[in-house]
Formats: structure tokens, C-alpha cells, sequence
């Protein structure tokens, strides 16, 4: 698949903002941060202002932004319009979360109800998401159990990062935040080395005598395409990411997802300073979201759309040199 | 709605003979032709510059199968098949993607369509192709403008690539009649579905190219021998007959 | 809290395609459908296939489906140009009309005082032959022809010369009948929806359908039989197969006897004036051995029994043999054998065997008799109508060929042995088809005949039987500008349109004055040696500095590579904004039951200064106060134009171009008098005129009184007489005799030996000796969505296909470690193209090819400079050498069949060899051209 990038940047962004979101509530439900305005204000302010961005870049996706609206009709079979309709109904209990979080907080039932469905919300969303693409038989990278788990897992692991960031930055700094990250990134790092295992390793693959449906005429290859220049669905889903290219960037996304942000959390636990542990959160923050953007874009560069079959004549050969099917 | 209806009244679909067709490309133009002035139109061009491109509903592929002396050239015009049980509807978040109750043609709606692109993502197909310029998805209308439209002769009222066809080997129909023309062709000719494991139930079906008939026969050592004038005389005096004028 | 649902989509199911509809030929290629245009005001919405149409029966083409997009196109010139910098620079005014045809009829009056013949008028995709070969003639040049000697002359001529239609055109194969189909050769052919259509019946039927083609593609993919033969070799299957029928005894000796010359004695005398001339009574007649009553006859006799085998005295002493004796000891030679020709063929000698097998099963096994009777030209009655089943049909994969006029007739030979001709399920003629063998025309412009200011005898094109007829001075030389009718192709008839360019700039045989030519892309892909044509159209003569083709006129619709090398461009409309007439004395849409001829009407009007050229022409010819251009008084003749002309000419009296709804009462088909409602009776019948034959007028019609007495009350026979198919053809024994020395009318001595191997009346010898100079053959392909060079501006077909691959043998491309996507170079005796590989299994192993005419010049045709027809596009054309290698006398004969002047295209062979590094482009690269502004349309209009 072309990797689209305003769906990445926009999966990428709301997926942390959901992330931090989730944090952020769920550390109000356990009591496991202190309810500070400023820590009401800029995280769930951030969480929003992320999602939102997303939300607005990926409508850059839509060859009719201004009818955007329309997606949310057909929630009752499109994980897309239940994404949509996800979205916007967090907004409500996280608005109210972040108002009473900064003018109420003596409101304790109310803000633990916000809080409650904000995690909620956020967490279906973000499932939302993940299922969008994992449900696409045509797509059979996706189309296993571990992509929205995946979508997930690095959500929450973006939002980790956000909420270690904004503690440190606050002075509200606590290793339990640490300790989320480490874990998060760790399940990341073993599902997505899942996730490139059965990629890599998928037996069935659909060859062109099967798409054609000429089975036992012998092997069938492309003789003149239907046009000499590239069409939507070549320029859409036509996309092949050379092995090598491939290797290296799950390499990247490994360092910057998995590497760096444990590091750093191995550095904040360890040091005392307050400044280097600023700089060690904002460099794991960073690094994340890079790594997150790379692994995104691998996600649809690594996914190979069946139909591409009939013009490509083949899809990719099984087990790579990449990292997982070593 | 994007929800697929339970059944529908008619199955309409195509019957592809790749026996029969000789890529002549027909279809795709008078698709073009018809679909950019019809009721789903028009159809997106950038065809002038140095990237000629533009939206096409159907489009003729060559294939080639096998190898050496047993290969064969194979023609395969593609377009939506109008499945029974497709993602293409049911993920579409607008409800712009739907299948008719009353006959299964797969359509979408451009008013509502917000160029999401999600369904063609959803189609094995790659039967739905996006208008860049109206920013909304376009795929195969089973020519609905055409087959129900009363200002044609009722003979024209068939799909545009159907009529065109020079050689015939496109058929309409409702597959889900046995009795209908289209269905006993499928019987007989054992029309097949594309990727049926997929489960969306493709209606249109294709007919495979039949077994070649080349076989030479066994050559016997009379015939070697052609080289006497024995040959010759053999010959001459069969051809000395008695024939009138 | 979601209310949004979408709307119920209110489709219009009815809506009516446009406010109304015209129907009209189309003319996105030659082949002549009906369509019905839909029109809203000026602008046409749609456009279909007619139903009642007898050639397409409703059904369209892919360029034809696309024709609003040819209509539409960006590259339409909009008015008259005067060219103002060099040739090729692209630099134009715009003119006005008045400006144009004076400054055009200034040129054409100075050389109709002068020599006439130094106008050379040749037309391309020309549908008007029968006008614009009358113009020519009018004028007094002798130096017309159409593109025929592109493309099908060695069809028409093996077929005229032996069986009085051809494969071009004039007959097709009997489809509803038909139990066996061969094909030879064709990618698309003239005949495109038919042919399609046709298959798909076979299909249905489960005919067997068996192409013969170097190539798996297009119909030969469909085949049940691919038979994948090295290019050239065609005749030589047939002659094996042939072989194997002999040796078999299956062929028709009574069909032989009754229709063809197969029993006509032969003078075996070598060495004397009238060796292998026919034995021939005192009034001429031809000869035959009677075995009733064992005397030597007049062979045309109904009631003889006539010898096919023996040798016979003649009453001078003189031996003689009949034809068919000839023959079968030609083709039961051993040399001719499977065994000793599948070698060369490239297959296996078990296919063709096989293919023996099933042509004898069915044409004699599988015999059909028609309830029909018919009464035969010597008015026996015949009860039922006698059918072998088996068909044929070839076209330039045979003709374009230095031996297609060979191979063509080896086809025909096979046919009419298996008794196929005019029967049910065979091939049969179409209206006006068959005409005497050949049709009694000869060519005009003999020496002293073409004087100034007068018009020629007789049309310039016809059919030689023999020296005597050869338009050459007196040492041989030729007196047309491009050779044909003199030594160098003497059956040329429909002309060497590919040698007038090299000609007329080499002064070879004389410098002429003007060039004018009508559609016809000559400086690109109907041409040869583009590098070299495109030099000689801006070569000067050094003394006067003038260029060596002083004047060149050209009408096009579109801004094609050739308009750049034009002084005064014409602009013609698109077909959908003019007149025209498919004509009977043309190439009618007759097929093989019924005589059919149409019209094209203008639907909309064009939006810019353009004008049909036929109504030009006509306006020329008025202007240059042609005869039969103007009346007595010397006012315009036509003043209405063509639509003026098509109704109110006559060719001979009572006949004119369109044949249907003449006679004032307006019933009378073929001859009659100007109806002046004609076109109004062919628009309100679709746009055409179909006359049914009657049920016994439909088969063996070279011999069937009937339809031999229908055919001469409309014109298109001069006697009722049988016509008999011409195995052993006199006519090329008569030029071979003058090579050999005998006679008046002599060959130069350059060009002896070629007429003498050459020429030979029965067909096959020259087949044996098939030259190989290089690695591989390379041709082209006609693809069914492009006409031509006419597809890339048409904005729908160029996306279908904008560049072209070279394609090769799988397995040879291992060999040469040549691999899919990579570059290769193809190197031949006058060039080299560098062009990107596709690999395929379903090609000769020694073949490559790729589709014609997709490669474009930069700014050509509105492309942009780096169009992929451009960058990634090529011609085999830049490989082919319109003239061959010296041979000895230093003459270079030109690259065409020795007999009848088509060009060979496919002779072509090249080596390859891969080229390595990376590489963008194919070469060879052409400066683009940049016409000036405002030339052409510039943007495409709705
Ligand atoms: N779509 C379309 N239709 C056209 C035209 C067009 O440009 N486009 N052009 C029109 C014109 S002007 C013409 S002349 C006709 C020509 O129509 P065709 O006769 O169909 O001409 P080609 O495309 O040259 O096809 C020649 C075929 O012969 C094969 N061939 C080449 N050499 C040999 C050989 O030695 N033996 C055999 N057996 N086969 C051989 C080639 O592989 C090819 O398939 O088409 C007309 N119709
Ligand atoms: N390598 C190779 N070369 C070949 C062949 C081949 O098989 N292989 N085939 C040969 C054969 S058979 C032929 S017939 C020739 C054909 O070659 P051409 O006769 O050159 O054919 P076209 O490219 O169709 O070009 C004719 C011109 O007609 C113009 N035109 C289109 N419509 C109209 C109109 O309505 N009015 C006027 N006035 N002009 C119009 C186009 O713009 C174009 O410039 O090519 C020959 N060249
Ligand atoms: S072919 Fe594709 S677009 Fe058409 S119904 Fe099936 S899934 Fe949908
Ligand atoms: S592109 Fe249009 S039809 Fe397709 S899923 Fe999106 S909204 Fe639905
Ligand atoms: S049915 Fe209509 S829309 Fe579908 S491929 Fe045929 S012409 Fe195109
Ligand atoms: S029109 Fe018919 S023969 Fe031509 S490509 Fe389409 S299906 Fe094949
Ligand atoms: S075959 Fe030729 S004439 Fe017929 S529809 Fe196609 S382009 Fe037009
Ligand atoms: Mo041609």
C-alpha cells in the first residue's frame, strides 16, 4: 500500500494523544498522580490538541473533506464510521475531564465518571482504528490478530512517553510512569516481531492463476497491462518496499520505539537530576514519535494489497532477510 | 445503508468468455464512453500531458499462462463483479457504497461519497478506481442508466461494454435465475468465480478458454517416404479421370 | 444523536442520452461501421454501433467507442497554414482559404502547362480513391496511388490476377457455414468488427479456428490452433501442405476442370518466344485435350471432358501439357515436403501433417450440400449447392513481404484445389466481386501520352498482362515517379506510395515540382527510413538552393509529424463534420451476400476554418478548370461540393458513386439516373444502401449465370462470361520471356535475373530460397485500440497505450541473457533502435515485435516533448531501408515485392544485442517539433 501520510501523521498523533488520555484518566481513577491543574491543563489539553490535529490532517486524506461528516452514518458496518463516532464522543467526557480537572477538582464523582469514559473512549477509538485495517481480507498483512492490539499497545506507549514528558516537565515526575513505558514498549516490541513473523512467514499467498482464476494452466504472468501509465489503483496500492530498504527500516523503528525509549527509562530511573531526566523524557518522547511515524509508514508500505496481483503478476516472495523470520 | 440486504430480487451480472476475447479493448473504451456522459459521470482525465491517466470502470488485461509451445495468451477484461457479501459496501463510512435490494448492482452514491478511498481498499479487485477530480470513488454502474432507461430500444438496454462487444463474448444477465440464458451458459461452459475463498461471492462469473485442439497424429513410416517418383506416378494416374467440364 | 443517514440517491434511470441522434460511418479506421452519433446542439455525447448496419450489426470497436475523443482532439488544426520557417521547424501563419487555393492552384497550373506529370498526388487512409484517382487523371499525371502499396497490394493483385477477388476486401469467408478457419497473418485487418464478430460465431460453434502467425496475440490467442511460424515462411507451409493433399489425392479434379485453367494446355517448347505461353486456338481460344474425343479443343467448352495429366501434340508439332500437370509436379517435388520444409519453417513437420489431415477431412468428409439450386454458365441446372467447408483469410503477415505476392497466391492455389472458392463454408466474393482474371483495366501514362494541359487516357492504376503494358521509356526506365508499372514492379497496382518521397528527392527517375498528399503521415510511421525521408524532405539542390522537392501541399486534420514538412497545409474536418461516399467503385461494405455502399454526414459543424477535402479537391479541380471539373462555361461543375458530386457525377453513364436509390423514381439499383434525393434516401436508411443477393445468385458466382447476368446489368462485369480462376498465370510467364529476351519490350539488363526468378507462372519456386541475414526477424502488430498513428491524441486510447516494448521469445532472451524490462539494442542494415524488452512464450523463437505506429515525435500530434510516446515509444520504421543493397549493376531496387511493388514492411531483420547501464529512453532520439502557436486547437473542447 502507498503509505498515505496524512493517515500516518494522523494515526501517529491521535494515537498518542488517545494514549496520553488514557494516562491521564486512568491515573486520576487509581490516584496515581496528584490533581493539579497544570497537569489537568497541559495533558489533557495535549491528549486533545494531538487528537484533533489528527483528525483534521486526516481528512487531508478525503477527496470530500467538507462532507467528512457523512462518515459517521454507518456505524452499524464500518469500523471507519465507528472510529469517527469514538472520536468525537471522547470529546465530551474529555473536555469535561480536563474543566473539572482545572476548575472543580473537589468534584470527585464527576471527575472520575469523566475519567472512566475518557479511558474508554480513548481506548475504542483507538480499537476502532486498529480494526479499520485489520478486518481488510485484501490486505493480508493486516488482516491478522495482532494489528489492533498493535495499534494499541503503541498508543498507549506514545501516550506513556507524553505523560513521563509532562511529569518530568512539571516537577511531577515518578518512576511508575517510567515503568509504564518500559513495559508498553517492551509488548510492543513483542507484538510487532509477531506481527512481521506471520507477515514474513504467510504461507498462502494468492497467485496471479488464482486471482484470474486459470489454475492448471501453468504459472500465469502480466503480458501487455490494460495501460502503459501508473492508474489509481497501481498508484494506491501498487507500492513495494525493496527487502533491504525494508530490514533496515524495522531496524529504525526497533531503536526508536524500543531501544531509545528503554534506555532513557533505564537513565530516568537511575539519575537524579531533574534537568537530564527532562531531557531523557523529551528524547524518549521524541524518539517515539519518530519511531511510531516509521513503523506507520511501514505498515502500509509493508502491506500488500491482493488486487495489486493482476498487475504486478506476483506478490512478494515469502520469508525475507527482515528482522522477524531470523 | 451499507449494510448489505439480506437477498436481492435479481442477481445482474456479466458472463466473460476469455475464450472468446480477444482484448480488443471495446469495453473499455465504450465503458469510458458511456459511464463519462451517464448518470455517474463524468470520469476523471489527465490525458494530455506526459502522464496520460484517467478513471476507468473496466480494464483489459493480457495474461500469458504456461510455458513454451503449450503457453497461451490469455485476455482478461476486469471490472466491479457486483459481489453478494462485499467489504466494499459494508466499510464504507457514508453509506455512498451500496448494493440495490432489487437487482445487487453495487454503486455509489457521488453526492455522499467523501472520497474516504477505504472501499476500494476493501475490494480484491481492484474494481473501484478514485476520480481525482470530483474527489469521490467511481467503480462499474452495470451501466444502471442504461438497462432499466425506457428512451432506449429495448434492445439497447444492456450494459454499453455488452452491446459493444465484437465478438460476444460478454453476456448480461441475472445469474441469479438458473433459467436465464446467462446462468445455463455458466452451467454448460463451467463459469467460474475470481478468488471465491475470499467469500465476497463475486455474481459476475468467466468462462475458461477451451482445451487446445493441435494434437498431431502419429506419423506412420508411409508417409515418410515422399520421395520417389513413384509419388508422382501414383498421383497422375489417380488424377487421370474422366471429369466433365 | 445520529441522525445521517445518507439520502435515498435518486438515480435517474431514464435519463435520454442527448436531443438527437445522426447516423453516419464511422471512421475511426477503414472499416467502415454504422454508427449512430447522439448530438446535443454542436456537440456530439455519445456514440454507438447501428444495428441495421450490415457491417457491424451494432456492435463498436474500441477506437471507435473512442471517436468523441479523435473529434475532440487538442492537435485539430483550425485553419490553412503557410509554412514561413524551414521544413520541420514547425513554423507556420495561418492563411485564409482564399489565400490557400489560389496559392495552391497557382502551383498546380504552372505544372499542368507545363509537365503534369511532375505533380505527384498520393493520398493515404484515402476513402475517396474513386475521386481523387479521377482528379489525377483529369490533371494528367500519371503519378497517383493511394496507400494500397502499404498494405495489401500483393493481396489484391495474387487474388484479382488469380481468382478475381482477394483476401483484401473483396471476399471474406463464408462464417455461418464454415467447419474449418484458417487464418494467415492478420493482427486486425480492414475487415475489423466483421472479422471479430465472425470469430465469435465460430467460437460459439466450436469451430476450429487455426491462426498462423509468428505471433500469440489478439485473435491468435483465441485460436484452437497457434501455429507459430518464422515471418516469411507462410508459403512454403502452404506448398508442403499442398504436398500433402497431392500425395493424399485429395483435392477437387471436377471443381478444377469446371472453374480454373487447370486443364489449359501449356507450350512446352524452352528456349522459343512461346515457351509456358497457353496452347491457344486461332481467335485465341485456350486449349484442352478432350479425353471423349481425344482431339485438342477450345478448353472453355462446357461438354469436353478435359485432361488434367499427359503430354499432347499441338497441330504445329509443339508439345504442350496442361497447367494442372504443371503444378502437381511441382508440389509433389520432395523439396516441397513437411519433412524438408519444417525446418525453415520453424515448426514441426507432425503440424503440418496434422494440418493436411484436418483440411482434407473437412472439406471432403464433412462435405456440405445447400438446398439450393443454381443453373451454372453453361445453363446446367444443379440441384443442391456443393460446399467444402474450409475458409481462409490473410493479410499483411503474407503481404508484407518481398514474396507475399508468392505466398498469397500459394493460398489461393490451396483453396481452389480443395474446391473453397464461392462455395458454402469457403471463401467467398463480395459485390462486385469476382471480376475477370485480372479485371481488364491497364494502366494509363504510356510513353507519349502525358502532355500539358491535358488529362491522361485513363485512370492511372490497372492491371498489365505483360510487357506491352509497362509504363517504361524506351531503354526500361520507368515513367512513374515511383516506379511502378516499369521493370522494377510491374504488377504495381495500387502503386509505391513508400518510394515517392526517396524518388522525387534522388531526381530518380526525374525531379518533380509539386508533392501533394492527403492523409497520410509521411514523414513518420508510414514511412520507411524515417532518418533518411525526413532529411530528404529539407534536402536543397545545391545549384539553385531550392529545395529538391520544391512544393509540398498536404491536407491532415491533425498537426502530425508530416504537416511540419509541408508548405501549404489543407485542414481537413474530422469524419464527424463531412460528407463522403463509400463507394461501390471504391471499397464498398458489400460482404458475400449483398452489394452495400454508404455515406458519411456531417452531424455537427466544425468550429473552426477548416474544410472537407474532397470539396477542396473539387474546388482545385474547378479552379484549374479540369475537365469534368467545370461545365462548358467554366464555372465550378460541383459548386455544392462533394455531398454535389456524390449525387450528380457520373463515371459512365447511369453509374455514379453511390448505387442504391438512383432513377428519378428512385428505385433503381446500380445504374440510373441522378436521383437528386439520393443522400436524403441514404440518411433517413441509416446512412447506407444493402442490396440482397438473390438466394441463387450466392454461391460459385465466377461461374453462375445468374448472378453473372445481375452483375452485368449493374455495371459491374462487362460480359457474362465465366470467369476462370488463373493457377498458371500467362501473364508472368509473358515477363519472364521478356527476361529471357523475347520480344520488344525488354527488361534493362540490371534488372533481368530478378524478373526471370521472379516471375514464374506457377507459384512456389521462389519460396525455396528464403534469405537470412541476420538473428531475428522483426515486425509489427496492428493494435485493435489504435488506427495508426491516430491513437495518441486521442485522449482515451493514449491511455491505453502510450509507449511500445519490444517483444521476445522467452527462452531466446535467456540465451542472450536478455531479461524482462531490459534495454536492448536492435541493430539493422541502415539504423538502431535502443528500446525496453518484454518477454513472452508465445512468439517465434527467431521473432520480435511490437505494436505499430505507437511511437510518436515530441510536439507531434499535441504531445508534450516528453510524452512516453516520445521518450519510451519507437518505430521499427527507423530500421527498415527503403531501398535494398546494391545489386550487381549497382542498381538499388527498392524494398518492396519484385512483382507488384509493396512495400516490405516485415522483411526486416535485426540483431540484438542488451544494453547495459541504466537507460530512460528509447533511440533514436528526434528533435521535437514546435509548431507555432495557434496551429492546432491547442486544449481539447467538450
Ligand atoms: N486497429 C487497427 N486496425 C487497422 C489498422 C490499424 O492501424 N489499427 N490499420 C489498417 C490497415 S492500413 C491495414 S493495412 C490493415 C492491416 O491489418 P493486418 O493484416 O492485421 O496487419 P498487421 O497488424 O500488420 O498484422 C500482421 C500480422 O501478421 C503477422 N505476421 C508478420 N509476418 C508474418 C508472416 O510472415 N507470416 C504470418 N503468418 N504472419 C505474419 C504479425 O504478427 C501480425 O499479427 O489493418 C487495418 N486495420
Ligand atoms: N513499421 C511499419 N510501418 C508501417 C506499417 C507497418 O505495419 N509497420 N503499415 C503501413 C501501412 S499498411 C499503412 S496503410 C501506413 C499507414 O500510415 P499513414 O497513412 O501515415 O496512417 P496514419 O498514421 O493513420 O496517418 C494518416 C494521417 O491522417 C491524418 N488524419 C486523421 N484523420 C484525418 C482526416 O479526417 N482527414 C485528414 N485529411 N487527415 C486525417 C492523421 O493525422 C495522420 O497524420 O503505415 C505503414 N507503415
Ligand atoms: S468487485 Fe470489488 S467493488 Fe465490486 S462488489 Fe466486489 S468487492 Fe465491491
Ligand atoms: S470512498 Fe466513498 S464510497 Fe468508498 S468508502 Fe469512502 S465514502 Fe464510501
Ligand atoms: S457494465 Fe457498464 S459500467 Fe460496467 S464495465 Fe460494462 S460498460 Fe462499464
Ligand atoms: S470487447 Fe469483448 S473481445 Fe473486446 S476486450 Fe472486451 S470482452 Fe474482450
Ligand atoms: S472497426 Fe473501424 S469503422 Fe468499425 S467501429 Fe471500429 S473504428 Fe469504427
Ligand atoms: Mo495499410
Amino acid at each position: 500500500m502507498n503509505p498515505p501520510y496524512s493517515v500516518i501523521v494522523f494515526t501517529t498523533a491521535a494515537g498518542a494523544g488517545y494514549g496520553l488520555l488514557f494516562w491521564l484518566a486512568l491515573a486520576v481513577v487509581a490516584h496515581a498522580v496528584p490533581i493539579e491543574p497544570v497537569l489537568g491543563a497541559t495533558g489533557v489539553l495535549l491528549a486533545m490538541v494531538l487528537v484533533t490535529t489528527g483528525l483534521l490532517l486526516s481528512s487531508l486524506h478525503l477527496g470530500r473533506p467538507e462532507r467528512a461528516w457523512r462518515a459517521l452514518s454507518q456505524y452499524r458496518t464500518s469500523w471507519l464510521a465507528r472510529e469517527g463516532i469514538a472520536a468525537i464522543a471522547t470529546y465530551i467526557p474529555a473536555v469535561a475531564l480536563a474543566a473539572i480537572w482545572v476548575f472543580a477538582p473537589e468534584q470527585r464523582i464527576c471527575m472520575l465518571v469523566a475519567a472512566v469514559l475518557s479511558g474508554i473512549g480513548a481506548s475504542v477509538t483507538v480499537w476502532c482504528t486498529g480494526m479499520i485495517y485489520a478486518t481488510l481480507p485484501t490486505i493480508p498483512a493486516w488482516n491478522q490478530r495482532l494489528t489492533a492490539p498493535i495499534y494499541l499497545v503503541i498508543a498507549g506507549g506514545s501516550g506513556a512517553v507524553l505523560l513521563n514528558l509532562i511529569l518530568s516537565a512539571t516537577g511531577l515526575w515518578q518512576p511508575l510512569a517510567v515503568w509504564i513505558v518500559l513495559l508498553l514498549m517492551i509488548s510492543a516490541f513483542g507484538l510487532k516481531l509477531g506481527y512481521w513473523k506471520v507477515i514474513d512467514m504467510r504461507s498462502h499467498r494468492v497467485t496471479l492463476a488464482e486471482a484470474i482464476g486459470l489454475t492448471g494452466y501453468g504459472p500465469v504472468r502480466p503480458l501487455i497491462p490494460p495501460h502503459t501509465q501508473a492508474n489509481f489503483v497501481m498508484r494506491e496500492m501498487g507500492y513495494a518496499i525493496a527487502r533491504k530498504h525494508r530490514s533496515h527500516l524495522r531496524w529504525l523503528v526497533i531503536l526508536f520505539i524500543v531501544a531509545v525509549p528503554m534506555t532513557s527509562a533505564v537513565l530516568q530511573l537511575t539519575t537524579g537530576g531533574v534537568a537530564t531526566r527532562l531531557v531523557l523524557a523529551a528524547s524518549a518522547a521524541l524518539s517515539v514519535t519518530l519511531g511510531v511515524l516509521i513503523e506507520r509508514w511501514l505498515f502500509f508500505a509493508e502491506a500488500e494489497h491482493i488486487s495489486i496481483i493482476y498487475y504486478s503478476g506476483q506478490q512478494s516472495r515469502k520469508g525475507t532477510s527482515g528482522l522477524a523470520s531470523k | 445503508m451499507t449494510a448489505l440486504p439480506e437477498r436481492t430480487e435479481k442477481k445482474l451480472g456479466l458472463v466473460i468468455d476469455l475464450d472468446t476475447c480477444v482484448g480488443c479493448q471495446a469495453c473499455a473504451t465504450s465503458c469510458k464512453e458511456w459511464n463519462t456522459q451517464g448518470e455517474l459521470g463524468p470520469l476523471h482525465d489527465d490525458p494530455h500531458g506526459a502522464n496520460p491517466r484517467g478513471t476507468w470502470l473496466n480494464r483489459v488485461h493480457t495474461y500469458e499462462t504456461g510455458e513454451g509451445a503449450r503457453s497461451r495468451t490469455v485476455h482478461f477484461p476486469r471490472s466491479c463483479l457486483h459481489c453478494e457479501t462485499p467489504l466494499c459496501v459494508t466499510v464504507c463510512p457514508t453509506g455512498a457504497s451500496y448494493k440495490r435490494a432489487e437487482d445487487g448492482i453495487v454503486l455509489v452514491n457521488p453526492d455522499t461519497c467523501i472520497g474516504c478511498k477505504l472501499c476500494s481498499w476493501a475490494c480484491p479487485y481492484g474494481a473501484r478506481e478514485y476520480d481525482y477530480n470530483s474527489g469521490v470513488m467511481k467503480k462499474c454502474t452495470l451501466c444502471v442508466d442504461r438497462i432499466y432507461n425506457e428512451t432506449l430500444a429495448p434492445e439497447d438496454r444492456i450494459p454499453a461494454c455488452v452491446k459493444a462487444c465484437p465478438t460476444g463474448a460478454r453476456h448480461f444477465g441475472d445469474i441469479g435465475d438458473p433459467e436465464s440464458a446467462v446462468s445455463r451458459l455458466i452451467d454448460e461452459r463451467g463459469g467460474f468465480d475470481l478468488m471465491p475463498e475470499l467469500g465476497y461471492r463475486p455474481t459476475n462469473k468467466y468462462l475458461p478458454p477451451r482445451s487446445r485442439t493441435d494434437v498431431p497424429p502419429p506419423i506412420g513410416t508411409e508417409v515418410r517416404d515422399s520421395a520417389s517418383n513413384a509419388l508422382a506416378e501414383r498421383f497422375f494416374a489417380w488424377a487421370d479421370q474422366l471429369l466433365s467440364r | 444523536m445520529l441522525p445521517m443517514t445518507a439520502p435515498e440517491f435518486r438515480l435517474n434511470l431514464s435519463r435520454p442520452i442527448a436531443q438527437r441522434v445522426a447516423y453516419t460511418t464511422c471512421y475511426m479506421c477503414a472499416c467502415r461501421c454504422g454508427i449512430k452519433v447522439h448530438v446535443d446542439g454542436n456537440v456530439v455525447r455519445y456514440i454507438e454501433g447501428n444495428r441495421d448496419h450490415p457491417v457491424n450489426g451494432g456492435v463498436i470497436c474500441g477506437k471507435g467507442a473512442a471517436g468523441i475523443m479523435h473529434h475532440r482532439a487538442p492537435s485539430r488544426l483550425r485553419a490553412p497554414l503557410k509554412r514561413i520557417g524551414p521544413r520541420g521547424s514547425g513554423q507556420y501563419v495561418t492563411i485564409s482559404w482564399e489565400e490557400a487555393l489560389a496559392t495552391a492552384t497557382e502551383w498546380l497550373s504552372s505544372v499542368r502547362r507545363t509537365d503534369p506529370k511532375r505533380l505527384a498526388f498520393f493520398t493515404g487512409r484515402d476513402q475517396s480513391q474513386a475521386l481523387t484517382g479521377w482528379f489525377a487523371q483529369q490533371f494528367g499525371t500519371l503519378n497517383f496511388a493511394a496507400h494500397g502499396g502499404f498494405c495489401s497490394v500483393n493481396m489484391a493483385a495474387a487474388g484479382l490476377y488469380s481468382i478475381g477477388g482477394s483476401f483484401w476486401e473483396f471476399g471474406e469467408p463464408d462464417w455461418e457455414h464454415t467447419r474449418l478457419f484458417l487464418l494467415f497473418g492478420v493482427a486486425e485487418d480492414h475487415s475489423s468488427n466483421p472479422l471479430k464478430i465472425a470469430l465469435g460465431k465460430l467460437k460459439a460453434r466450436g469451430t476450429k479456428v487455426v491462426s498462423i502467425n509468428p505471433v500469440q496475440t489478439g485473435y491468435s490467442a483465441i485460436a484452437d490452433q497457434w501455429v507459430g511460424v518464422r515471418p516469411g515462411t507462410d508459403g512454403l507451409l502452404v506448398a508442403a501442405l499442398i504436398h500433402e493433399l497431392l500425395k493424399r489425392e485429395k483435392v477437387d479434379l471436377s471443381y478444377l476442370v469446371r472453374f480454373t485453367n487447370a486443364p489449359w494446355l501449356v507450350i512446352d517448347a524452352p528456349g522459343t518466344p512461346s515457351h509456358g505461353l497457353f496452347a491457344r486456338g486461332v481467335a485465341g481460344e485456350p486449349l484442352t485435350f478432350d479425353r471423349a474425343s481425344g482431339k485438342i479443343v477450345d478448353a472453355r467448352r462446357p461438354e469436353v471432358y478435359p485432361a488434367l495429366t499427359g503430354r499432347y501434340e499441338l497441330a504445329d508439332g509443339r508439345t504442350a501439357t496442361p497447367v494442372f500437370a504443371n503444378l502437381a509436379e511441382r508440389f509433389l517435388d520432395p523439396r516441397f515436403s513437411p519433412f524438408a520444409v519444417a525446418a525453415k519453417i520453424g515448426i514441426s513437420p507432425e503440424v503440418i501433417i496434422q494440418l493436411a489431415h484436418d483440411l482434407a477431412r473437412v472439406a471432403f468428409d464433412e462435405q456440405i450440400a445447400l438446398d439450393q439450386p443454381w443453373v451454372d454458365w453453361a445453363g446446367r441446372r444443379h440441384d443442391k449447392t456443393i460446399g467444402r467447408p474450409v475458409s481462409m483469410h490473410a493479410m499483411r503477415g503474407i503481404s508484407a513481404h518481398t514474396n507475399g505476392f508468392e505466398t498469397c497466391r500459394m493460398i489461393h492455389l490451396l483453396q481452389v484445389l480443395l474446391g473453397s472458392i464461392d462455395c458454402p463454408g469457403g471463401f467467398r466474393f463480395k459485390p462486385p466481386f469476382p471480376k475477370p482474371t485480372p479485371p481488364p483495366l491497364r494502366p494509363a501514362g504510356k510513353l507519349g501520352t502525358v502532355s500539358p494541359g491535358k488529362p491522361l487516357s485513363g485512370a492511372p492504376l490497372g492491371f498489365p498482362q505483360g510487357p506491352e503494358d509497362l509504363l517504361v521509356g524506351p531503354a526500361g526506365e520507368p515513367l512513374r515517379l515511383d516506379k511502378a508499372y516499369s521493370w522494377d514492379a510491374p504488377l504495381a497496382a495500387h502503386g509505391l506510395m513508400h518510394m515517392v518521397i526517396t524518388n522525387a528527392a534522388n531526381f530518380d527517375p526525374y525531379p518533380i515540382d509539386v508533392l501533394f498528399m492527403y492523409m497520410a503521415n509521411m514523414s513518420w510511421n508510414s514511412t520507411m527510413n524515417v532518418p533518411a525521408i525526413t532529411a530528404h524532405l529539407t534536402a536543397r539542390d545545391l545549384n539553385t538552393g531550392e529545395y529538391k522537392i520544391p512544393r509540398i501541399i498536404y491536407s491532415d486534420a491533425f498537426a502530425s509529424e508530416m504537416v511540419a514538412y509541408a508548405d501549404l497545409v489543407l485542414p481537413d474536418t474530422t469524419y464527424l463534420e463531412r460528407w463522403d461516399c463509400i463507394s461501390l467503385l471504391d471499397r464498398p461494405i458489400s460482404d458475400c451476400d449483398g452489394a452495400g455502399d454508404a455515406i458519411r454526414q456531417p452531424v455537427v459543424e466544425p468550429d473552426r476554418d477548416v474544410r472537407p477535402f474532397q470539396t477542396v479537391l473539387l474546388d482545385l479541380g474547378a479552379r484549374l478548370e479540369l475537365p469534368g471539373f467545370v461545365t462548358e462555361t467554366g464555372a465550378p461543375r460541383y459548386p455544392g461540393g462533394y455531398p454535389d458530386y456524390i449525387v450528380n457525377h457520373e463515371r459512365s453513364s447511369g453509374i455514379g458513386p453511390l448505387a442504391g436509390w438512383r432513377g428519378i423514381s428512385g428505385r433503381d439499383f446500380g445504374v440510373g439516373a441522378v436521383n437528386p434525393k439520393q443522400l436524403e434516401a441514404y440518411v433517413s436508411n441509416g446512412g447506407f444502401h444493402y442490396q440482397t443477393l438473390k438466394d441463387e445468385q450466392r454461391y460459385y458466382r465466377h461461374a453462375n449465370a445468374a448472378y453473372l447476368a445481375f452483375a452485368k446489368s449493374v455495371g459491374w462485369i462487362g460480359s457474362t462470361d465465366p470467369i476462370v480462376f488463373q493457377l498458371y498465370l500467362e501473364p508472368l510467364q509473358r515477363f519472364r520471356l521478356a527476361a529471357e529476351g523475347y520480344g520488344t519490350i525488354l527488361p534493362p539488363d540490371t534488372h533481368r535475373s530478378r524478373i526471370r526468378d521472379n516471375f514464374d507462372p506457377v507459384p512456389g519456386g521462389a519460396l525455396l530460397d528464403l534469405p537470412r541475414s541476420r538473428a531475428f526477424h522483426a515486425i509489427t502488430q496492428r493494435p485493435m485500440h489504435m488506427y495508426h498513428s491516430w491513437g495518441s491524441h486521442n485522449a482515451w486510447l493514449r491511455q491505453i497505450t502510450a509507449e511500445n516494448r519490444i517483444y521476445m521469445n522467452r527462452g531466446r532472451g535467456r540465451e542472450l541473457g536478455i531479461g524482462d524490462d531490459d534495454w536492448i539494442a536492435l541493430t539493422s542494415d541502415i539504423g538502431r533502435v535502443v528500446a525496453q524488452v518484454r518477454l513472452m512464450e508465445g512468439v517465434n523463437r527467431d521473432t520480435v515485435w511490437t505494436w505499430n505506429a505507437i511511437g510518436r515525435r515530441g510536439g507531434a500530434a499535441a504531445l508534450d516533448d516528453d510524452a512516453p510516446e516520445a521518450m519510451r515509444g519507437f518505430l521499427l520504421n527507423h530500421l527498415i531501408g527503403e531501398l535494398l543493397p546494391k545489386r550487381e549493376g549497382g542498381y538499388r531496387f527498392s524494398n518492396s515485392d519484385p512483382v507488384t511493388g509493396q512495400a516490405a514492411w516485415y522483411d526486416l531483420q535485426v540483431d540484438i544485442t542488451r544494453v547495459g547501464g541504466p537507460h530512460i529512453r528509447s533511440e533514436p532520439v528526434f528533435e521535437p517539433i514546435h509548431f507555432s502557436n495557434g496551429i492546432a486547437m491547442g486544449e481539447a473542447t467538450t
